[in-house]
């Protein structure tokens, strides 16, 4: 939109000296921030193609000055483990992302329904949760006392399915869609969840996919419930949590690649951290220039409006 | 009444009002029942753990539970306060966030203006995707990031120090670093995130308005000056006030990665939720992590309602409720 506004203003008015300042510090500004904001990934990038001896020597350099590979064989060198770390993950993050947006959405639709006596009650029993929490304690003894979900994945998929905020946000999104879709259904003899299923859903597609990117993310960079919930009992990790664990405790590193017949001193410990995190968080990168758009529709549909 | 095509919305409810709820109830089953894996959710994840909070009055033992530890009043706030702890956190938990969020808010606004003044689509699309990327990763990556840079024996900064015949610095054991450090990498993780809002209020501005203004002869920083900064003026009390809402609430994730255990920073860097963690997950101290974690939540609750009730003044749309 601004592109418009700008590029009509343009052609009818000449530019001033003032115009051409302002312009090319902003090209400059923009330029530096965003390599700014680059330039700790392709550090990392690089760290992880460096041999150990190097990094030693000349510490973490933005060009390899000894290019090496080790740190990535040493990693697939047992490729079962980063197999099932990834299936993990992927599993992870599809079914709670599929759960959840699904959940979402169709609460979402529910509680903007204009007609729906519940919806302010029902909305102020969800937002209240972040307004009021028990805090981490009690929240922690429910899941590991009284739920039992020590050790168990579902402590970190159930938490993330959803929360009061993506509710509304999507809340929000299907807003946009006219009342008169739902009322058409009705006169067809629908009820509320088959006018959902069939008629509303197929119309959320930006909502649907703006929050299922939310979710999504949520889940493939989890590490939080990871560290609340899973002790060292459990071999297969989320990503994330691998990657915490690898950088606060070398050790579990070393554990981990010791039945690779690798002298446990000899570890590139340094390299090896950065490969883990590139390979924890490549994907998600390479995935995100097409999802760019419907995180900056999220950011401006939920901005303010809570 | 259904039946009736023309019936609006409003009609709807003032029929439904003289229903019983348990009438009503019945008419929109089906609705509620679509609400109810989000209310389940919420009751089992929000709703249970509320009594817990009285873990705060206990002198908690894990094998006794929590109906079965011992009351002892206020115990545990009392020794939070004599030891001086809870204002430390306090101070370190609200400092931080104020200048998260004001110096956050002036960039994001910094950059949303620049950003408008770019004509290049391709350039804006590249450089926007750029700053984004810092907000799309794990607190983890964060944590190695800063690692990255700063650790005293590899750290890149360090590296250039020296090759320039410097002396090398070592800010994991200077904890007066932090306080400069820390707003440093939340500017770079959320102002391309937060920009984005900025630049759509800009977007939204009546592009007649800025045409007037240059047919009148205003110069480009007359324009920022008296156009763009004074339309954004609303939008920024708002975010702000609602940024000041949530003062209590760390950057759990941030904080815990970057400085971790490391116990000499703690007088500069613990905030609440570092310390609560820690309490329960190292210490396995739940009475003191749950009493910072009640303090937080009491505070953190009126300090909303403040705000929320100055956002209605200003803008009743806006607010919460």
């Amino acid at each position: 939109m601004a592109k418009e506004n700008t590029g009509v203003k343009a052609k009818k008015i000449k530019l001033d000296a003032s115009d051409m300042i302002v312009r090319g510090f902003a090209y400059v500004f923009i330029t530096l921030f965003a390599v700014l904001c680059l330039f700790p990934f392709l550090l990392i990038v690089a760290t992880s193609f460096t041999s150990e001896a190097s990094i030693m020597k000349y510490g973490f350099q933005i060009w390899p000055r000894e290019f090496s590979l080790y740190a990535y064989q040493l990693i697939f060198k047992t490729p079962m483990v980063m197999i099932k770390t990834y299936g993990l993950t992927i599993g992870l993050t599809v079914t709670g992302t599929v759960i959840g947006l699904f959940i979402v959405a169709m609460t979402g639709y529910a509680l903007q329904r204009p007609d729906f006596p519940f919806r302010n009650g029902i909305s102020f029993y969800i937002y209240f949760t972040t307004l009021f929490s028990g805090g981490l304690v009690p929240f922690y003894l429910l899941v590991v006392k009284y739920l039992h979900l020590k050790d168990s994945y579902f402590a970190i998929l159930l938490p993330l399915l959803m929360s009061p905020w993506l509710i509304i946000l999507m809340k929000n999104f299907v807003k946009g869609i006219p009342f008169e879709i739902t009322e058409s259904g009705k006169i067809d003899g629908a009820n509320d969840f088959k006018i959902f299923t069939s008629l509303i859903l197929p119309m959320m597609t930006p909502g649907l996919a703006t929050i299922g990117l939310f979710i999504a993310l949520g889940y493939w960079n989890e590490w939080y419930y990871s560290s609340l919930f899973l002790s060292s009992k459990v071999d297969i990790r989320p990503l994330q949590y691998q990657l915490y664990r690898i950088i606060n405790e070398v050790n579990s590193l070393k554990n981990s690649v010791a039945g690779a017949n690798v002298v446990v001193t000899d570890l590139p410990d340094e390299s090896l951290k950065m490969a883990t995190a590139v390979l924890a968080t490549g994907p998600i990168i390479f995935l995100y220039p097409s999802v760019q758009k419907y995180f900056i529709s999220g950011i401006t549909v939920g901005a303010v409006k809570g | 009444m259904a039946k009736k095509m023309t019936a609006t919305a409003p009609v709807v409810q003032r029929s439904v009002k003289k229903l019983s709820t348990w009438q009503m109830m019945k008419q929109y089953k089906i609705l509620l029942l679509m609400c109810l894996p989000a209310i389940v959710f919420f009751f089992i994840f929000s709703y249970i753990p509320l009594p817990g909070v009285y873990i705060a009055f206990t002198n908690f033992k894990y094998n006794l539970g929590i109906w079965h530890s011992q009351f002892v009043g206020f115990k545990n706030f009392e020794f939070l306060f004599r030891t001086g702890e809870i204002w430390k956190l306090t101070r370190n938990t609200v400092l931080y966030n104020l200048a998260f969020i004001l110096l956050g808010n002036l960039l994001q606004i910094f950059i949303a203006i620049l950003l408008n003044e770019i004509m290049s689509y391709g350039f804006k699309k590249i450089t926007q995707s750029m700053m984004f990327l810092p907000h799309f990763i794990s607190d983890v990556l964060v944590g190695l990031l800063v690692y990255n840079l700063f650790n005293a024996d590899y750290g890149f900064i360090n590296s250039v120090i020296r090759s320039f015949g410097g002396e090398g610095m070592n800010v994991y054991s200077n904890p007066n670093a932090w306080p400069w450090l820390l707003p440093l990498i939340n500017l770079w993780k959320s102002t391309g995130y937060g920009s984005v809002v900025y630049f759509a209020a800009i977007c939204g501005i009546d592009s007649e308005i800025v045409e007037a203004a240059k047919v009148d002869g205003a110069n480009a920083f007359q324009k920022i000056r008296y156009i763009i900064l004074p339309q954004l003026k609303g939008t920024v009390i708002i975010l702000l006030l609602f940024a000041v809402g949530g003062i209590l609430k760390g950057n759990f994730g941030m904080f815990y990665n970057i400085i971790g255990k490391n116990s000499v920073l703690y007088d500069t860097t613990d905030i609440i939720e570092t310390f609560v963690y820690r309490s329960l997950m190292t210490n396995f101290n739940f009475q003191n992590a749950s009493a910072v974690g009640l303090y937080q939540s009491i505070f953190g609750f009126v300090i909303v309602m403040l705000c929320n009730k100055i956002v209605k003044k200003i803008d009743p749309d806006y607010s919460l409720f």
